[in-house]
């Protein structure tokens, strides 16, 4: 019985060796017009976020141009330790342009991308400077106005007189948000107060509820929030405010937070999210690549312009049409450069 | 006096979760298991609490609080399994404490981002639409000072903290099985040479602590956020185990050095809007209730620091 499972394991063995073997032999690299590669930082591929966002732009291309599916992957970063061994895979592997989302690989392509210099990097939002690198960036200030118009008209229109705004940390990227914020706001009605706070990290939930609760008892009426996970606590107090029959709304960011927002009635707390599109930054690059014009060591800006950045309508009730109407009216402005959004805060 | 009511009330809910904690700590530092997995237990209690409501609010009244009462119950249970691991650790295999601990702790944040992208597919629980809400006690909230300060706009929770605050000294302090219970993390071998199942109490007492951890992670989770992430614990295990040594293993003390915490971290968020106040940098306030807290550790360093035999690995033969 021992012999038979011996020879059992061996002859798997062999098979397995053999398929190997077959498979490597098929002559099927050089059928890619471009390879694409996706690590994902620890978030995972379905993040909801810039991972899955990037990966989405990634098929977006794909099926655009008729990709055989062979011709683009990821790797999913389990901790912080895979990032080198996976870009350098990646490199390993041929592909022609390889995508990092997010800000946790700036230490690892700064080691990476010098090791493959004709093969193209992307970072998105975060600058690595490196020739064969690109830092795809997001004009955070426009969509932060867009929610700014949708958050003072809100308010105008309940007589409030206070809006809100809470951030992570106080640093620039941050305040690029809370910029477009206070104009759009202002852009509506200037006599409206913007009340600002920052919790100091990007997980204390519970910092944000509290900063939340305090900018609500001060007579805020809707609040966006730019704080990660902190910026939870923010929309939970909406969410209980509104649950006990309180007219207030919170903002989400990055991307649509509209069910993180829902009520038991099927309502939802957030009124508009202002968005970050990974996908269209990604696509672009690849595009660029494609055409072999990898504009490498450069940063390309995403705007409202390309469509790299946005805001939801998801929230149908809350976000009437006159409210959408002045928002895309603002954005159309933005985008032929009648206005111009600063990244600075005017408080 | 308006904004220092709002400040209390902000450090409740803060200090909730710390006492629930840490009087599981209690438990079992004062049988003698130093227990450092408590944010671990946090985490995976925190976890399944906020999964299973998720699963459950669709198979309810909208509105209803079952979900929430089934999901602290599954998290208190969830903290007490893994709190098995560690007390097998520690009692039967007598590994040193603190490296089962950290090894438990790792362990739980391991376990519970597998667990989301197993059933969730992705890295966290969905977002809940009943959180716990705060309440305001008829009667008693029209006491002048008090009933503002404890009465009014109070998450539930803190008064389950309090009532299972006011059993474990009941428990640890005015029982026989409490006495036995503090002579194990006293003295050990005495305890055994007079007849008492040092293992059985050790084990009684760590069990408890992962079952209160767990609780305390599910009622954070549950009041503080939107959905359970890897970030929704965020360190207050840790900050349990500080209050229990500022309290001096005391519930009482526990209560005021959770309080105390809570408050601490408040002012630093409030602290933009005192004028006199705001010549300091954030950041000096956001590292404030960590510093206030070392200095009180170290201001009230008195006669008792902590149950002699905790963290000792237990030798039924050693003199």
């Amino acid at each position: 019985m021992k012999k038979l499972m011996k020879m059992a394991v061996v002859a798997a063995m062999v098979l397995s060796g053999l398929a190997g073997c077959s498979s490597n032999s098929e002559p099927e690299v050089n059928e890619c017009p471009i390879k694409i590669g996706l690590v994902t930082d620890t978030g995972g591929i379905d993040d909801k976020s810039f991972n899955q966002g990037t990966w989405e732009g990634i098929l977006a291309y794909a099926e655009e141009n008729n990709l055989p599916s062979t011709c683009y992957s990821y790797l999913q970063s389990t901790s912080d330790a895979d990032y080198v061994p996976f870009l350098s895979q990646m490199g390993d592997d041929g592909m022609d342009i390889i995508i990092a989302p997010g800000f946790l690989f700036i230490d690892s392509l700064n080691e990476v991308a010098p090791n493959y210099p004709d093969t193209a990097f992307v970072i998105v939002d975060d600058v690595v400077e490196q020739p064969n690198v690109v830092s795809a960036l997001f004009n955070a200030q426009e969509p932060s106005y867009l929610v700014g118009v949708a958050a003072a008209m809100k308010a105008k229109a309940a007589g409030a007189t206070k809006v809100g705004y809470v951030g992570g940390m106080e640093f620039d990227t941050i305040k690029a948000f809370e910029a477009g914020y206070r104009e759009g706001v202002a852009s509506v009605d200037p006599t409206i107060e913007v009340l600002y706070d920052y919790v100091g990290d990007f997980v204390s939930a519970d910092l944000g509820k509290a900063l939340a609760q305090k900018q609500f008892n001060e007579g805020a009426y809707v609040i966006y929030q730019v704080a990660g996970a902190a910026g939870n606590g923010v929309i939970a107090e909406a969410k209980e405010r509104r649950e006990k029959g309180e007219d207030v709304w919170a903002i989400g960011v990055d991307k649509d937070q509209h069910t993180d927002g829902l009520l038991t009635d099927g309502s939802s707390a957030v009124l508009t999210s202002a968005l970050k599109h990974a996908g269209a930054a990604a696509k672009e690059c690849i595009e660029l690549e494609a055409a072999g014009k990898f504009p490498g060591g450069t940063s390309l800006v995403a705007t409202l312009a390309t469509g790299g950045v946005g805001y939801t309508t998801t929230n149908t009730e809350a976000m009437t049409a006159d409210i959408v109407a002045a928002c895309e009216d603002a954005a159309a402005k933005i985008k032929n450069g009648e206005i111009v959004v600063g990244t600075v805060p005017n408080r | 006096m308006n904004i220092l009511y709002d400040m209390f009330s902000l450090a409740l809910m803060m200090a909730t979760p710390i006492l629930i904690a840490g009087l599981g700590g209690l438990f079992s530092e004062r049988s003698g298991v130093v227990n450092i997995a408590l944010e671990g237990m946090m985490q995976v209690g925190a976890f399944a609490c906020a999964g299973l409501v998720f699963v459950l609010e669709p198979h309810f009244a909208p509105g209803s609080p079952m979900p929430i009462a089934f999901g602290l119950v599954l998290g208190a249970i969830c903290g007490l399994v893994l709190s098995i691991i560690h007390a097998y650790a520690c009692i039967h295999l007598k590994a040193d404490h603190t490296i089962s601990g950290t090894a438990v702790n790792l362990l739980a944040t391991g376990v519970s981002l597998y667990a989301c992208q197993i059933i969730f597919d992705q890295q966290r629980t969905p977002a809940f639409t009943k959180a716990i809400s705060k309440v305001s006690v008829p009667i008693l909230k029209d006491i002048p000072v008090i009933g503002d300060l404890f009465f009014d706009n109070v998450y539930p929770t803190f008064y389950l903290g309090i009532i299972i605050m006011i059993l474990t000294w009941f428990i640890v302090f005015k029982t026989p099985f409490g006495l036995r219970l503090r002579s194990c993390g006293e003295f050990p071998q005495a305890s055994a040479s007079m007849g008492i199942n040092v293992i059985k109490m050790r084990y009684i007492a760590v069990l408890t602590s992962g079952f209160l951890a767990g609780l305390a992670g599910g009622v954070m989770v549950m009041s503080q956020n939107t959905q359970f992430t890897a970030a929704a614990i965020h360190g207050y295990g840790f900050i349990a185990i500080a209050a229990l040594i500022f309290g001096k293993w005391n519930p009482f003390g526990l209560l005021g050095a959770s309080i105390f915490f809570g408050f601490a971290q408040t002012l630093g968020l409030y602290v933009k809007d005192i004028s006199f106040l705001a010549v300091f940098p954030p950041e000096f306030f956001n590292a404030l209730p960590y510093a206030l807290t070392i200095i009180a550790l170290i201001v009230f360093s008195g006669k008792y620091n902590g149950p002699k035999a905790a963290g000792e690995i237990y030798d039924a033969g050693k003199r």
